[in-house]
Protein backbone atom coordinates (compact mmCIF):
# COMPACT_ATOMS: atom_id res chain seq x y z
CA UNK A 1 0.00 0.00 0.00
CA UNK A 2 3.05 2.38 0.85
CA UNK A 3 4.42 2.12 -2.75
CA UNK A 4 1.01 1.91 -4.83
CA UNK A 5 -0.44 5.27 -2.99
CA UNK A 6 2.84 7.31 -3.93
CA UNK A 7 3.14 5.71 -7.33
CA UNK A 8 -0.50 6.63 -7.70
CA UNK A 9 -0.52 9.87 -7.09
CA UNK A 10 2.46 10.65 -9.57
CA UNK A 11 1.29 8.63 -12.03
CA UNK A 12 -1.77 10.49 -11.80
CA UNK A 13 -0.18 13.60 -12.37
CA UNK A 14 1.32 12.40 -14.75
CA UNK A 15 -1.66 11.46 -16.35
CA UNK A 16 -3.15 14.48 -15.61
CA UNK A 17 -0.60 17.08 -17.46
CA UNK A 18 -0.11 15.03 -20.33
CA UNK A 19 -4.11 15.30 -21.07
CA UNK A 20 -3.75 19.00 -20.49
CA UNK A 21 -0.54 19.29 -22.56
CA UNK A 22 -2.13 16.95 -25.45
CA UNK A 23 -5.49 19.41 -25.55
CA UNK A 24 -3.37 22.39 -25.40
CA UNK A 25 -1.54 21.30 -28.21
CA UNK A 26 -5.04 21.22 -30.13
CA UNK A 27 -6.59 24.34 -28.94
CA UNK A 28 -3.48 26.40 -29.03
CA UNK A 29 -2.25 24.95 -32.87
CA UNK A 30 -0.37 27.63 -35.03
CA UNK A 31 -0.94 26.93 -38.68
CA UNK A 32 2.16 27.56 -40.51
CA UNK A 33 2.51 28.14 -44.12
CA UNK A 34 3.13 25.12 -45.73
CA UNK A 35 5.33 26.25 -47.99
CA UNK A 36 7.76 27.79 -45.49
CA UNK A 37 9.49 24.25 -45.02
CA UNK A 38 10.26 24.17 -48.60
CA UNK A 39 11.41 27.12 -49.44
CA UNK A 40 13.93 26.60 -46.44
CA UNK A 41 15.11 23.08 -47.95
CA UNK A 42 15.69 25.13 -51.24
CA UNK A 43 17.75 27.05 -49.97
CA UNK A 44 21.97 26.10 -48.78
CA UNK A 45 20.50 26.86 -44.86
CA UNK A 46 24.49 28.62 -44.56
CA UNK A 47 22.30 30.88 -42.27
CA UNK A 48 24.92 33.71 -43.28
CA UNK A 49 22.53 36.57 -43.44
CA UNK A 50 23.58 37.84 -46.45
CA UNK A 51 20.20 38.34 -47.58
CA UNK A 52 19.45 40.80 -44.86
CA UNK A 53 17.03 38.49 -42.66
CA UNK A 54 17.64 36.24 -39.30
CA UNK A 55 19.03 33.17 -41.07
CA UNK A 56 17.17 31.02 -43.92
CA UNK A 57 14.13 30.57 -41.80
CA UNK A 58 13.65 34.42 -41.26
CA UNK A 59 14.27 34.88 -45.21
CA UNK A 60 12.04 32.36 -46.42
CA UNK A 61 9.12 33.89 -43.84
CA UNK A 62 10.17 37.05 -45.62
CA UNK A 63 9.47 35.42 -48.90
CA UNK A 64 5.81 34.15 -47.91
CA UNK A 65 4.85 36.99 -46.52
CA UNK A 66 5.38 38.78 -50.23
CA UNK A 67 8.61 41.25 -48.07
CA UNK A 68 11.69 40.23 -49.65
CA UNK A 69 12.57 38.90 -53.52
CA UNK A 70 13.45 34.97 -54.40
CA UNK A 71 16.46 35.96 -56.13
CA UNK A 72 18.34 38.19 -52.27
CA UNK A 73 20.37 34.49 -51.82
CA UNK A 74 23.95 35.04 -53.08
CA UNK A 75 25.22 31.47 -51.98
CA UNK A 76 22.17 29.58 -53.59
CA UNK A 77 22.51 31.46 -56.57
CA UNK A 78 20.39 30.96 -59.68
CA UNK A 79 19.56 27.34 -58.73
CA UNK A 80 17.90 28.20 -55.11
CA UNK A 81 16.13 31.29 -56.70
CA UNK A 82 14.58 29.08 -59.63
CA UNK A 83 13.65 26.59 -56.66
CA UNK A 84 11.82 29.31 -54.84
CA UNK A 85 9.91 31.14 -57.48
CA UNK A 86 9.03 27.48 -58.64
CA UNK A 87 7.48 27.18 -54.60
CA UNK A 88 6.15 30.58 -55.07
CA UNK A 89 4.76 30.16 -58.82
CA UNK A 90 6.34 33.45 -60.09
CA UNK A 91 9.26 33.56 -62.93
CA UNK A 92 12.73 33.62 -61.42
CA UNK A 93 15.18 36.30 -62.17
CA UNK A 94 19.22 35.48 -62.94
CA UNK A 95 21.31 35.93 -60.52
CA UNK A 96 25.03 36.11 -60.82
CA UNK A 97 27.39 34.26 -59.06
CA UNK A 98 29.32 36.59 -57.08
CA UNK A 99 32.83 36.45 -54.93
CA UNK A 100 34.60 38.81 -52.62
CA UNK A 101 36.92 40.96 -53.09
CA UNK A 102 40.13 42.68 -51.28
CA UNK A 103 40.69 45.97 -53.30
CA UNK A 104 43.86 47.23 -51.23
CA UNK A 105 47.81 45.74 -52.15
CA UNK A 106 48.78 47.21 -48.72
CA UNK A 107 50.83 44.25 -47.37
CA UNK A 108 53.15 45.02 -44.49
CA UNK A 109 55.70 45.28 -46.70
CA UNK A 110 53.85 47.13 -49.26
CA UNK A 111 52.05 50.24 -47.41
CA UNK A 112 53.38 52.28 -45.00
CA UNK A 113 52.59 52.71 -41.44
CA UNK A 114 52.21 55.80 -39.51
CA UNK A 115 52.52 54.29 -35.79
CA UNK A 116 52.84 50.75 -34.17
CA UNK A 117 49.21 49.90 -33.13
CA UNK A 118 48.92 47.46 -29.54
CA UNK A 119 45.16 47.74 -29.38
CA UNK A 120 42.63 45.29 -29.52
CA UNK A 121 43.00 42.86 -32.57
CA UNK A 122 39.53 44.41 -34.11
CA UNK A 123 39.67 46.34 -37.04
CA UNK A 124 37.17 48.44 -35.82
CA UNK A 125 39.12 49.54 -32.95
CA UNK A 126 42.08 50.75 -35.08
CA UNK A 127 40.02 52.39 -37.11
CA UNK A 128 38.52 54.67 -34.26
CA UNK A 129 42.58 55.24 -33.88
CA UNK A 130 42.70 57.82 -36.36
CA UNK A 131 41.83 55.57 -39.18
CA UNK A 132 44.03 52.74 -38.16
CA UNK A 133 48.49 52.37 -38.16
CA UNK A 134 48.35 52.21 -42.46
CA UNK A 135 49.45 55.75 -43.70
CA UNK A 136 47.01 55.46 -46.41
CA UNK A 137 43.42 55.92 -44.98
CA UNK A 138 41.87 53.65 -47.47
CA UNK A 139 44.00 50.76 -46.86
CA UNK A 140 43.05 47.19 -45.44
CA UNK A 141 44.11 46.97 -42.12
CA UNK A 142 44.39 43.77 -41.77
CA UNK A 143 43.49 42.96 -38.11
CA UNK A 144 40.51 40.29 -39.73
CA UNK A 145 37.00 41.25 -38.93
CA UNK A 146 35.87 40.08 -41.87
CA UNK A 147 37.76 37.11 -40.97
CA UNK A 148 35.92 36.48 -37.62
CA UNK A 149 32.56 37.51 -39.75
CA UNK A 150 32.66 35.02 -42.74
CA UNK A 151 30.75 32.38 -42.50
CA UNK A 152 32.43 29.64 -44.67
CA UNK A 153 36.33 30.38 -43.80
CA UNK A 154 37.10 32.01 -46.72
CA UNK A 155 38.99 34.97 -45.77
CA UNK A 156 42.44 34.50 -44.46
CA UNK A 157 44.97 37.86 -43.07
CA UNK A 158 48.22 37.38 -45.15
CA UNK A 159 51.34 40.13 -44.35
CA UNK A 160 48.95 42.22 -43.03
CA UNK A 161 46.08 41.78 -45.67
CA UNK A 162 43.24 40.16 -46.07
CA UNK A 163 42.56 37.54 -48.75
CA UNK A 164 39.58 35.76 -49.77
CA UNK A 165 39.77 32.33 -50.88
CA UNK A 166 37.25 32.92 -54.08
CA UNK A 167 36.08 28.78 -54.52
CA UNK A 168 34.87 29.12 -50.33
CA UNK A 169 33.15 32.56 -51.07
CA UNK A 170 29.75 31.63 -51.36
CA UNK A 171 29.21 35.88 -52.45
CA UNK A 172 26.90 36.65 -48.92
CA UNK A 173 28.58 39.85 -48.12
CA UNK A 174 28.52 39.35 -44.72
CA UNK A 175 32.36 40.59 -44.85
CA UNK A 176 31.68 43.98 -47.19
CA UNK A 177 29.28 45.01 -44.35
CA UNK A 178 31.03 44.47 -41.59
CA UNK A 179 34.72 45.69 -42.94
CA UNK A 180 34.73 49.80 -41.53
CA UNK A 181 36.63 50.57 -44.00
CA UNK A 182 34.91 49.27 -46.94
CA UNK A 183 37.98 47.71 -49.00
CA UNK A 184 36.08 44.72 -49.50
CA UNK A 185 33.70 44.62 -52.84
CA UNK A 186 31.58 42.02 -54.85
CA UNK A 187 32.98 41.35 -58.22
CA UNK A 188 31.54 38.79 -60.41
CA UNK A 189 32.92 35.35 -60.27
CA UNK A 190 33.74 35.38 -63.84
CA UNK A 191 36.10 38.42 -63.38
CA UNK A 192 39.76 37.76 -63.33
CA UNK A 193 41.50 41.17 -63.83
CA UNK A 194 41.35 43.69 -61.05
CA UNK A 195 42.62 46.82 -59.82
CA UNK A 196 43.77 46.42 -56.18
CA UNK A 197 43.74 48.96 -54.73
CA UNK A 198 40.38 51.45 -53.97
CA UNK A 199 42.34 55.00 -53.28
CA UNK A 200 40.82 58.17 -54.35
CA UNK A 201 44.26 60.07 -53.34
CA UNK A 202 46.40 61.62 -56.20
CA UNK A 203 48.86 59.79 -57.52
CA UNK A 204 51.76 61.57 -55.10
CA UNK A 205 49.98 61.21 -52.32
CA UNK A 206 49.59 57.52 -53.09
CA UNK A 207 53.41 57.14 -53.77
CA UNK A 208 54.00 58.23 -50.57
CA UNK A 209 52.27 55.85 -48.74
CA UNK A 210 51.87 52.77 -50.73
CA UNK A 211 53.93 51.23 -53.38
CA UNK A 212 51.50 49.12 -55.25
CA UNK A 213 48.58 52.06 -55.20
CA UNK A 214 47.08 52.93 -58.32
CA UNK A 215 48.35 56.45 -58.97
CA UNK A 216 45.56 57.64 -61.44
CA UNK A 217 48.13 57.45 -64.44
CA UNK A 218 45.19 56.08 -66.97
CA UNK A 219 48.25 54.11 -68.97
CA UNK A 220 46.01 50.86 -68.10
CA UNK A 221 42.63 52.86 -70.03
CA UNK A 222 45.16 54.27 -73.30
CA UNK A 223 46.18 50.77 -73.58
CA UNK A 224 42.87 48.63 -73.68
CA UNK A 225 41.93 47.18 -76.15
CA UNK A 226 37.91 46.76 -75.26
CA UNK A 227 38.15 50.23 -73.91
CA UNK A 228 37.35 48.11 -70.69
CA UNK A 229 38.98 50.52 -68.05
CA UNK A 230 37.78 54.22 -67.25
CA UNK A 231 39.45 56.79 -64.54
CA UNK A 232 37.08 57.96 -62.39
CA UNK A 233 38.82 60.21 -59.46
CA UNK A 234 42.23 59.13 -59.58
CA UNK A 235 41.61 55.24 -59.66
CA UNK A 236 41.17 52.81 -62.53
CA UNK A 237 38.25 50.89 -62.69
CA UNK A 238 37.43 47.98 -64.94
CA UNK A 239 34.00 47.26 -66.35
CA UNK A 240 33.74 43.54 -66.07
CA UNK A 241 31.58 43.13 -68.73
CA UNK A 242 33.43 44.54 -71.62
CA UNK A 243 36.88 42.85 -70.01
CA UNK A 244 38.44 39.55 -72.01
CA UNK A 245 40.88 39.02 -68.95
CA UNK A 246 43.63 40.09 -71.92
CA UNK A 247 46.19 40.63 -69.40
CA UNK A 248 47.84 43.44 -71.23
CA UNK A 249 46.55 46.44 -68.22
CA UNK A 250 48.42 44.15 -65.77
CA UNK A 251 51.56 43.81 -67.63
CA UNK A 252 51.48 47.96 -68.51
CA UNK A 253 50.51 49.33 -65.00
CA UNK A 254 53.53 50.90 -63.16
CA UNK A 255 52.40 50.14 -60.05
CA UNK A 256 51.76 46.68 -60.41
CA UNK A 257 48.22 47.80 -58.86
CA UNK A 258 46.06 45.60 -61.42
CA UNK A 259 46.41 41.63 -61.19
CA UNK A 260 44.87 38.46 -61.95
CA UNK A 261 43.29 36.61 -59.13
CA UNK B 1 6.46 45.16 7.61
CA UNK B 2 5.46 42.50 4.86
CA UNK B 3 7.15 45.14 1.83
CA UNK B 4 10.12 45.25 3.98
CA UNK B 5 10.72 41.38 4.35
CA UNK B 6 9.69 41.04 0.47
CA UNK B 7 12.40 43.65 0.08
CA UNK B 8 15.18 42.38 1.91
CA UNK B 9 14.04 38.80 0.25
CA UNK B 10 14.48 40.07 -3.26
CA UNK B 11 17.73 42.27 -2.42
CA UNK B 12 19.03 38.91 -0.84
CA UNK B 13 18.18 36.62 -3.94
CA UNK B 14 19.54 39.47 -6.06
CA UNK B 15 22.72 40.26 -4.40
CA UNK B 16 23.94 38.68 -1.54
CA UNK B 17 22.83 34.54 -2.49
CA UNK B 18 23.04 35.07 -6.41
CA UNK B 19 21.48 31.85 -7.99
CA UNK B 20 24.03 31.81 -10.60
CA UNK B 21 27.43 33.32 -8.96
CA UNK B 22 26.45 32.37 -5.09
CA UNK B 23 24.78 29.63 -5.30
CA UNK B 24 26.76 28.52 -8.35
CA UNK B 25 22.99 27.03 -10.07
CA UNK B 26 22.28 27.13 -13.64
CA UNK B 27 25.95 27.28 -14.81
CA UNK B 28 24.90 25.71 -17.92
CA UNK B 29 22.82 28.33 -19.65
CA UNK B 30 25.06 30.97 -18.08
CA UNK B 31 27.97 30.35 -20.01
CA UNK B 32 26.27 29.05 -23.18
CA UNK B 33 23.71 31.48 -24.08
CA UNK B 34 25.99 34.80 -22.72
CA UNK B 35 27.84 34.97 -25.72
CA UNK B 36 25.66 38.18 -26.81
CA UNK B 37 24.51 40.52 -24.58
CA UNK B 38 20.62 40.30 -26.37
CA UNK B 39 20.84 36.76 -26.33
CA UNK B 40 21.69 37.05 -22.69
CA UNK B 41 18.93 39.42 -22.28
CA UNK B 42 16.45 37.38 -23.88
CA UNK B 43 17.51 33.93 -21.70
CA UNK B 44 17.50 36.17 -18.69
CA UNK B 45 13.54 37.28 -19.22
CA UNK B 46 12.65 34.20 -19.83
CA UNK B 47 14.10 32.72 -16.73
CA UNK B 48 12.57 35.19 -14.96
CA UNK B 49 8.99 34.49 -16.33
CA UNK B 50 9.46 30.85 -15.72
CA UNK B 51 10.75 31.31 -12.98
CA UNK B 52 7.86 33.25 -11.59
CA UNK B 53 5.35 30.91 -12.85
CA UNK B 54 7.59 27.74 -11.15
CA UNK B 55 7.63 29.26 -7.54
CA UNK B 56 3.89 29.59 -7.50
CA UNK B 57 2.80 26.43 -9.07
CA UNK B 58 5.46 24.67 -7.13
CA UNK B 59 4.10 25.63 -3.96
CA UNK B 60 0.53 24.92 -4.87
CA UNK B 61 2.02 21.27 -5.17
CA UNK B 62 3.93 20.86 -2.22
CA UNK B 63 0.75 22.15 -0.37
CA UNK B 64 -0.73 18.43 -2.73
CA UNK B 65 2.32 16.49 -1.55
CA UNK B 66 2.14 17.46 1.91
CA UNK B 67 -1.72 16.69 2.15
CA UNK B 68 -0.57 12.97 1.26
CA UNK B 69 2.44 13.06 3.62
CA UNK B 70 4.63 12.16 0.66
CA UNK B 71 6.96 15.29 0.54
CA UNK B 72 9.79 13.09 -0.47
CA UNK B 73 8.58 12.86 -3.99
CA UNK B 74 9.45 16.60 -3.95
CA UNK B 75 12.32 16.57 -6.81
CA UNK B 76 10.30 14.42 -8.97
CA UNK B 77 7.27 16.02 -8.75
CA UNK B 78 8.75 19.48 -9.57
CA UNK B 79 10.69 18.35 -12.41
CA UNK B 80 7.22 17.12 -13.79
CA UNK B 81 5.68 20.32 -13.08
CA UNK B 82 7.96 22.67 -14.36
CA UNK B 83 8.23 20.60 -17.63
CA UNK B 84 4.78 20.82 -18.10
CA UNK B 85 4.22 24.71 -17.25
CA UNK B 86 7.10 25.44 -19.96
CA UNK B 87 5.53 23.46 -22.44
CA UNK B 88 2.42 25.15 -22.05
CA UNK B 89 3.27 28.21 -21.80
CA UNK B 90 5.87 28.12 -24.51
CA UNK B 91 2.57 27.21 -26.37
CA UNK B 92 0.26 29.76 -24.91
CA UNK B 93 3.00 32.43 -26.33
CA UNK B 94 3.15 31.13 -29.18
CA UNK B 95 -0.66 31.22 -30.64
CA UNK B 96 -1.27 34.07 -27.81
CA UNK B 97 1.66 36.46 -27.75
CA UNK B 98 3.87 36.21 -30.79
CA UNK B 99 6.01 39.31 -30.28
CA UNK B 100 6.52 37.64 -26.61
CA UNK B 101 7.20 34.24 -28.42
CA UNK B 102 9.44 35.61 -31.26
CA UNK B 103 11.75 36.91 -27.79
CA UNK B 104 11.66 34.38 -25.68
CA UNK B 105 10.72 31.44 -27.35
CA UNK B 106 13.55 29.70 -28.15
CA UNK B 107 15.19 29.89 -24.90
CA UNK B 108 12.16 28.57 -23.11
CA UNK B 109 12.89 25.03 -23.96
CA UNK B 110 16.18 25.54 -22.93
CA UNK B 111 15.59 26.05 -19.38
CA UNK B 112 12.70 23.18 -19.03
CA UNK B 113 15.02 21.38 -16.64
CA UNK B 114 17.45 23.77 -15.70
CA UNK B 115 18.45 23.31 -12.04
CA UNK B 116 17.97 27.57 -11.19
CA UNK B 117 14.54 26.76 -11.56
CA UNK B 118 14.30 23.65 -9.98
CA UNK B 119 16.75 25.04 -7.15
CA UNK B 120 14.57 27.87 -6.30
CA UNK B 121 11.06 25.86 -6.08
CA UNK B 122 12.84 23.17 -3.71
CA UNK B 123 14.50 26.44 -1.90
CA UNK B 124 11.05 27.86 -1.57
CA UNK B 125 10.14 25.47 0.75
CA UNK B 126 12.58 24.64 2.72
CA UNK B 127 13.26 28.48 3.08
CA UNK B 128 9.55 29.97 3.78
CA UNK B 129 8.47 26.40 5.89
CA UNK B 130 7.58 28.33 9.07
CA UNK B 131 6.50 31.65 7.04
CA UNK B 132 2.64 32.78 7.15
CA UNK B 133 2.75 34.34 3.41
CA UNK B 134 5.31 31.76 2.55
CA UNK B 135 2.96 31.75 -1.07
CA UNK B 136 4.04 35.22 -1.79
CA UNK B 137 7.28 35.42 -0.63
CA UNK B 138 8.02 31.98 -3.14
CA UNK B 139 6.64 33.77 -6.02
CA UNK B 140 8.86 37.11 -4.73
CA UNK B 141 11.82 34.75 -4.46
CA UNK B 142 11.34 33.48 -7.62
CA UNK B 143 10.98 36.64 -9.49
CA UNK B 144 14.12 38.20 -7.51
CA UNK B 145 16.13 34.74 -8.03
CA UNK B 146 15.09 35.69 -11.77
CA UNK B 147 16.44 39.17 -11.68
CA UNK B 148 19.71 37.97 -10.26
CA UNK B 149 20.06 34.97 -13.04
CA UNK B 150 19.42 37.90 -15.23
CA UNK B 151 21.86 40.16 -14.25
CA UNK B 152 24.90 38.04 -13.46
CA UNK B 153 24.30 36.95 -16.89
CA UNK B 154 24.13 40.15 -18.82
CA UNK B 155 27.30 41.64 -17.00
CA UNK B 156 29.25 38.44 -17.85
CA UNK B 157 27.80 38.62 -21.69
CA UNK B 158 29.20 42.50 -21.98
CA UNK B 159 32.68 41.11 -19.99
CA UNK B 160 32.78 38.42 -22.80
CA UNK B 161 32.11 40.76 -26.04
CA UNK B 162 35.09 42.98 -24.86
CA UNK B 163 37.34 39.21 -24.47
CA UNK B 164 36.08 38.70 -28.20
CA UNK B 165 38.64 40.97 -29.62
CA UNK B 166 41.26 40.73 -26.97
CA UNK B 167 44.36 39.13 -27.64
CA UNK B 168 44.38 36.06 -25.40
CA UNK B 169 47.13 33.94 -24.72
CA UNK B 170 47.23 30.59 -26.86
CA UNK B 171 46.37 28.37 -24.21
CA UNK B 172 43.84 30.08 -22.16
CA UNK B 173 41.50 31.12 -25.60
CA UNK B 174 38.06 29.63 -25.63
CA UNK B 175 36.73 27.88 -22.48
CA UNK B 176 39.35 28.74 -19.94
CA UNK B 177 39.03 32.36 -20.11
CA UNK B 178 35.48 32.41 -19.87
CA UNK B 179 35.90 29.81 -16.52
CA UNK B 180 38.24 32.20 -14.93
CA UNK B 181 36.05 35.36 -15.73
CA UNK B 182 33.20 33.75 -14.47
CA UNK B 183 35.06 32.93 -11.30
CA UNK B 184 36.32 36.62 -10.62
CA UNK B 185 32.89 37.53 -11.21
CA UNK B 186 31.75 35.31 -8.72
CA UNK B 187 34.21 36.62 -6.08
CA UNK B 188 32.94 39.78 -6.99
CA UNK B 189 29.39 38.65 -6.07
CA UNK B 190 30.84 37.03 -2.86
CA UNK B 191 31.86 40.43 -1.42
CA UNK B 192 27.96 41.05 -1.02
CA UNK B 193 27.71 38.95 1.56
CA UNK B 194 30.07 40.18 3.45
CA UNK B 195 33.60 38.88 4.88
CA UNK B 196 32.69 37.20 8.19
CA UNK B 197 31.75 33.01 7.65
Amino acid sequence: MDIIFPCAIVGGMGLFFGIILALASKIFAVKEDERIPMIVEALPGANCGGCGYAGCAGYADAIIKGEAKCSLCAPGGSKSAERIAEIMGVSAEKVDKKVAFVACSGATDVAETRYIYQGLNDCNYANRLGGGPKSCKYACLGLGTCVKACPTGAISVKDGLAVVDKEKCIGCGVCVKECPKNVIKLVDYSAETLVKCHSLDKGKKVKENCSKGCIGCGICAKNCPEEAITMENNLAVIDTEKCKNCGLCVEKCPQKTISVI
Amino acid sequence: MLLTRLLMISLGAIFAENFVLVKFLGICPFLGVSKKTETAFGMGFAVVFVMVCASALTWLVNQLLVLCNIEYLQTIAFILVIAVLVQFVEMFLRKNIPPLYNSLGIYLPLITTNCAVLGVAILNITKFADSTTSFLDSVVYGGAAGLGFTLAIILFAGVRERLENADIPEFLKGMPIVLITASLLSIAFMGFSGMSF
